[in-house]
């Protein structure tokens, strides 16, 4: 029996649909992979990307800046107050955020830069780029 | 002069028409905003419905209580109040409802003692404490039309803050809930300290969830989220309710542009009619006038006007072949 999948967003669901497999990555910074008959689990998610196997074998990239996991009886929910579906991402202005704030992160502005990093890393790598540190 | 008020009607008729016009497109379009807010208030059920179930499973899992949201402050002398208005008027009596609402919660803080504290959304919320010579701590506007998530957030992190240092001892909402298109309720609800849904300790094997980190640390991350949640859909709610109040109010005001172009037509009618027939007496009181000095009462006004009648002293010139007409 494959997983149900729910990304919610608080203005909408942005995906849902069967799977049968989800991966996401929790603020620990492990990666966790949830297949059918995983055991109820609630965790709070890092900002990077969820991955979900769907059942015909296409895989669907979503990035997540924080949130959370909710699995129970084969249903994942991912709630995340800011989510992007891979194909909503517009990779050039993500890849421009990268550069700023990796400046930005060089020049020794704090938290706020170091987080626009974590966001833009995480939407590029949800496209499919790879997150290159220069 | 009967002409006079004619004129005056007429324009009035033309002006009443022409606000029809503008009222009747504001209330199609308030129409089409109220579907698209109720569209948007669905759209965001499912977060926030997801999220107090979460909730409810750490709770459940033993959570502490004791995150800083949750806590009573009750050292604090201030309580504080987020009233949410429309920027604009031509809603009816959506924005005073909310507001008397509020203020009478806030005469009911001072009476317990506490210092108030307003947060205000929307620009006639403003404008009302304003001219009452009300402090304003904060106050937003541009948001009530569509709010979005990210103005949700901005507006609870501007009470979070205070309430998590202890300054605030609650915090209240108050707003208009949309129950359907034809209701609305004005409501002054508990918004801080959080109330978390009332956990049944009967059901539910939730003991055997993982948690990533401990149950502690997720309750600590959501809790915020759960209040800008709140904060989100008291918003689209109050969206919604305005659109549909606008709705309603220029309904009315078209109707009652409709029965006066009505009432000011017949007004109109009757002013014509008069000043006709006033027409009509004038030119009979003239003719009979000039019958009583220059011929016998039997004749008529065009028989007075033949020559014979106009150059008496001059009959041998006229030519009588022509004939009296």
């Amino acid at each position: 029996m494959p997983l149900v999948v729910e990304v919610v967003s608080p203005e909408r669901t942005l995906f849902s649909g069967e799977a049968d497999m989800v991966r996401a990555r929790t603020v620990g910074g492990g990666d966790i992979a949830f297949l059918p008959g995983h055991a109820p689990f609630i965790g709070a998610l890092a900002t990077w990307t969820v991955e979900i196997t769907l059942t015909n074998g296409s895989r669907e990239l979503a990035a997540v800046h924080g949130g959370f996991v909710e699995v129970s009886n084969d249903h994942v929910k991912i709630l995340s107050d800011l989510a992007e579906l891979a194909s909503q991402i517009d990779t050039e202005r993500a890849r421009r955020a990268q550069e700023r704030a990796q400046a930005a992160v060089q020049r020794g502005d704090e938290a706020e830069a170091e987080g626009a990093l974590a966001r833009a890393n995480a939407r590029l790598a949800a496209t499919g780029l790879t997150v290159g540190l220069h | 002069m009967a002409g006079g008020q004619e004129r005056v009607l007429r324009a009035r008729i033309k002006s009443v028409q022409s606000i029809r016009k503008i009222t009747r497109a504001m209330e199609l379009i308030a129409a089409t905003r109220v579907v698209k807010a109720q569209e948007r208030a669905a759209a965001a059920r499912p977060y926030s419905d997801e999220i107090t179930s979460v909730i409810i499973d750490l709770l459940r899992a033993g959570a502490a209580k004791e995150h800083a949201l949750l806590r009573d402050n009750p050292d604090a002398d201030t309580a504080a109040f987020v009233i949410i208005t429309s920027d604009r008027g031509m809603c009816g009596a959506y924005n005073s409802n909310v507001i008397r609402l509020a203020e009478r919660s806030i005469a009911a803080a001072e009476a317990q003692g506490l210092k108030h504290s307003l947060i205000v959304i929307g620009k006639k919320a403003q404008k009302h404490f304003r001219f009452q010579g009300l402090a304003i701590e904060a106050a937003f506007d541009s948001i009530t039309d569509q709010p979005s998530y990210d103005d949700a957030r901005d507006v609870a992190a501007s009470v979070r803050r205070r309430f998590e240092t202890g300054e605030l001892a609650h915090v209240d909402l108050a707003y208009t809930r949309f129950l359907s298109a034809g209701v609305q309720q004005a409501v002054v609800r508990r918004f801080l300290p959080l109330e978390v849904p009332a956990v049944s300790e009967t059901t539910g094997p939730s003991a055997d969830l993982e948690y990533e980190p401990s149950p502690t640390g997720i309750l600590n991350e959501i809790l915020p989220r759960y209040l800008e949640s709140r904060l989100f859909s008291a918003l689209l709610d109050a969206s919604a309710s305005e659109h549909a109040s606008r709705q309603r109010a220029m309904k009315a005001a078209t109707d009652n542009a409709d029965d006066l172009t009505v009432t000011l037509s017949r007004v109109l009618n009757r002013a014509r009619q008069d000043a006709i027939t006033t027409e009509i007496m004038e030119i009979v009181g003239g003719a009979e006038a000039l019958s009583a000095d220059k011929g016998s009462e039997h004749e008529l006004l065009p028989s007075l006007l033949t020559p014979e009648h106009a150059f008496p002293e001059h009959l041998d010139r006229l030519d009588r072949s022509a004939g009296i007409h």
